[in-house]
């Protein structure tokens, strides 16, 4: 695999929540407004480059018996020192992110690309690996994010778009874009579209619905 | 480069997770030290745009160009003993080793020489230990006190919800409530940050003839409602956080808590 396959395939081909289907948690949790979701794109990004990095500068001496513990371990040193530094520089959107930050411990994506491919590929492959994943995850968010703050603030970035009713505009706000289910909806839409893209990663169906008994006799 | 067999030596095993457990642990404490200075700086700041904020003086909206400081400099901050229901004279403040500007309330309800266990039957608000002595914010133009913030805490429905209540100068008017520490659902019981619902407290009673008449009630409060001045609107969702803040106010506004000091104010 060469470094731009690594680097890129994780943004559409591979994507890691379109494809994948991993850290569906957080895309659902810190998508509501877009500064939120895109300081979590930054932070999972770091986290999973810099934990694919050490895990394989490492992975010729981890006993295959306690390598999840000591992923687990290096990960989730990674993710308070990120909470850390978010709580010393930006102090109001680490309080909004709350547990989310804590939460990239238990993310999928992390802990997926370490035993996926950092356990087997040198340092350099694996930071880049760890870099595209997170580029693919940021991407889903930040369209999400897109969507549920245009229609549910009506504002992005927290800039106002559309001036809302209760602030003497004209638009009221979509209520359920502000709330969790709207993302899964927005995903599965996502998803949708990725795979009429990209057709090759529609998966065979596990089974086939056999034709109508009583109109096949006719 | 190891040899399979090797790497999974009971020795390698060892060797590997003390090693990996002592480098975190070195990465780990070190950015919690360095860091610290700064992230205390950032809750002191924090703290204090809530309590500005609750009592009116800094719109989130209209945001950065307030000088909290400054601002914060404005208020006058008084102990008060919780036990005998009095405020300290800055004296008897010093003499106790308190300094109003830097009390930690928190930490001194775990001190079992400054705090009390509450029974169950007195702990409405779900905070098992209460320190002695708090401090109160006022804001007094002309020498007449025109607001007072009030710090609060009580059990939602998986955190301490920490926050400020700020009252009128009749001690009966609220002026505005925040909440600046809390974990509870965000999007549900995290409503309580909301700046909407926040808004619907100002210009509301506590109390009535009776004592703490202020109820967080299940859905909208109707304008015909004899008892509206008295009604929030509960948070949909989140009936178990609304019913800690229902609880806290009780609490803190009660007989056990600044209720008899609020008095006091009242003259």
């Amino acid at each position: 695999m060469s470094t731009k396959d690594v680097l890129l395939n994780p943004l559409f081909v591979n994507n890691p929540i379109g494809l994948q289907i991993l850290g569906i948690c957080s895309a659902l949790a810190v998508t509501t407004k877009m500064s939120v979701a895109l300081v979590m794109c930054i932070a999972l990004t770091l986290v999973t480059a810099f934990s694919n990095l050490f895990i394989s500068m490492i992975r010729n001496q981890i006993p295959s018996s306690i390598r999840i513990i000591v992923q687990m371990t290096i990960i989730a040193s990674l993710v308070i020192v990120v909470d850390q530094i978010l709580g010393a520089v930006a102090y109001d959107i680490s309080k909004q992110l709350s547990v989310f930050v804590g939460l990239i411990i238990t993310n999928c994506i992390v802990m997926g690309r370490a035993e996926a491919f950092a356990m087997q590929n040198p340092p350099g492959l694996s930071f880049l690996d760890g870099i595209g994943n997170g580029l693919g995850y940021s991407i889903v968010l930040m369209l999400v994010a897109t969507i549920r703050e245009f229609f549910g603030s009506g504002s992005l970035f927290g800039f106002e778009i559309m001036p809302l009713i209760t602030n003497g505009g004209w638009y009221s706000p979509m209520g359920l874009m502000l709330l969790p289910p709207s993302a899964f909806f927005i995903i599965g839409l996502l998803i949708w579209a990725l795979r009429a893209w990209k057709t090759e990663q529609v998966e065979a169906p596990d089974y086939e619905i056999g034709g109508h008994t009583a109109l096949s006799k006719v | 480069m190891s040899e399979p067999k090797n790497k999974d030596s009971i020795k390698n095993v060892l060797v590997v997770s003390l090693l990996v457990c002592f480098a975190c642990s070195i990465v780990v404490s070190s950015a919690a030290v360095f860091l610290k200075p700064q992230r205390m700086a950032n809750k002191d700041l924090d703290r204090n745009k809530n309590i500005l904020e609750a009592a009116g003086l800094y719109d989130k909206q209209a945001g950065k160009s307030v000088d909290i400081a400054a601002e914060f400099e404005k208020f006058e901050i008084r102990v008060v003993d919780l036990q005998e229901k009095r405020v300290l004279s800055d004296t008897e403040a010093l003499d106790l080793g308190i300094e109003a500007r830097t009390y930690d309330q928190r930490k001194a309800s775990k001190d079992p020489a400054v705090s009390k266990v509450l029974e169950s039957a007195e702990d409405i608000a779900s905070i098992s230990r209460r320190a002695r002595y708090s401090v109160v914010y006022l804001l007094r133009e002309d020498g007449d006190i025109k607001k007072i913030v009030i710090p609060v805490h009580g059990y939602g429905l998986w955190s301490t919800l920490y926050g400020f209540l700020a009252l009128e100068g009749d001690m009966n008017t609220v002026s505005g409530i925040t909440f600046f520490e809390h974990g509870e659902t965000a999007g549900l019981g995290g409503e309580v940050d909301n700046p909407a619902w926040k808004a619907k407290w100002a210009g509301k009673t506590i109390y009535n003839d009776d004592g703490v008449a202020l109820k967080v009630i299940k859905g909208v409060a109707s304008v015909d409602s004899p008892e509206y001045s008295h009604q929030i609107d509960g948070l949909s969702g989140a009936t178990l956080t609304s019913r800690g803040v229902q609880n806290l106010v009780n609490y803190w506004m009660g007989d056990d808590g600044f209720g008899p000091i609020l008095n006091d104010f009242r003259g």
